[in-house]
């Protein structure tokens, strides 16, 4: 029997999306059986358009930046378009994949993605909005799978 | 050595290398090679333990002017 992954992805920023994606390809790859919960603002990285995933400067002192740059100015409007243009350039430099790409990756690896239907109804997401391949359920569905893998970990 | 398929990853980064060197081996059939290129250091040992843990036996690990050279053997 294979092994099995559990990932509860909690944050919606551009930074914070990569771990779920990298690790579940992965796992996905070494033949483990996976499974992603998105909640709360994970659940951005289920959308159809991931254009407003985004990563601020603004209290997030260990951000690298490539000039100093005081919290005042950091709070201007269009920083965080900046800083999230500037973060996405890099990460293509790099041979990084994109969201959507390493989203793609998963999905046609079988890594199955939940929704919390709780915080959709809380945050009134339109399903619509979201991509097709998500089964929507709440905390005792997912964690019928998590109670059994073999490596469980909260992002 | 001799192999059957090549996978350059030059310019890509974790996991990309691993990642798609699994959908690469996926219409091989057993018994066959495939040689993976790939410039990303951490290939290196992730490349091994993609093959301790999946069971497709890493045949040669080397390194070639700046590039990593793979050749793995589908289990």
């Amino acid at each position: 029997m294979s092994k099995k992954m559990a990932i509860i992805a909690t944050k919606g920023t551009l930074d914070m999306a990569y771990p779920p994606f990298i690790l579940a390809s992965t796992a996905a790859a070494l033949g483990y059986d996976v499974q992603i919960f998105f909640t709360f603002y994970g659940l951005q990285l289920l959308r159809k358009d991931l254009s407003s995933v985004m990563i601020s400067p603004l209290a997030n002192p260990a951000m690298p930046m490539p000039v100093p740059m005081p919290v005042m100015v950091q709070m201007l409007p269009g920083m965080e378009s900046m800083a999230t243009m500037m973060m996405k350039q890099k990460l293509k430099k790099h041979g990084v994949a994109s969201l959507e790409e390493l989203r793609e990756l998963c999905l046609e690896a079988d890594v199955k993605f939940i929704a919390c239907q709780m915080t959709v109804d809380l945050f009134e997401f339109d399903k619509s909005e979201f991509i097709e391949n998500v089964e929507y359920g709440g905390a005792s569905m997912f964690l019928g799978f998590a109670g059994e893998t073999d490596i469980c970990l909260f992002v | 050595m001799n192999f059957d398929k090549e996978f350059d990853a030059s310019g890509l980064s974790c996991p990309l290398p691993i990642v798609k060197t699994k959908k690469s081996l996926a219409d091989m059939q057993s018994g066959q090679v495939l040689k993976v290129i790939a410039t990303d250091c951490g290939a290196v040992k992730d490349m091994q333990a993609f093959a301790d843990q999946t069971g497709n036996p890493l045949l040669s690990s080397s390194e070639e002017a700046g590039k990593y050279i793979f050749f793995i053997q589908k289990k």
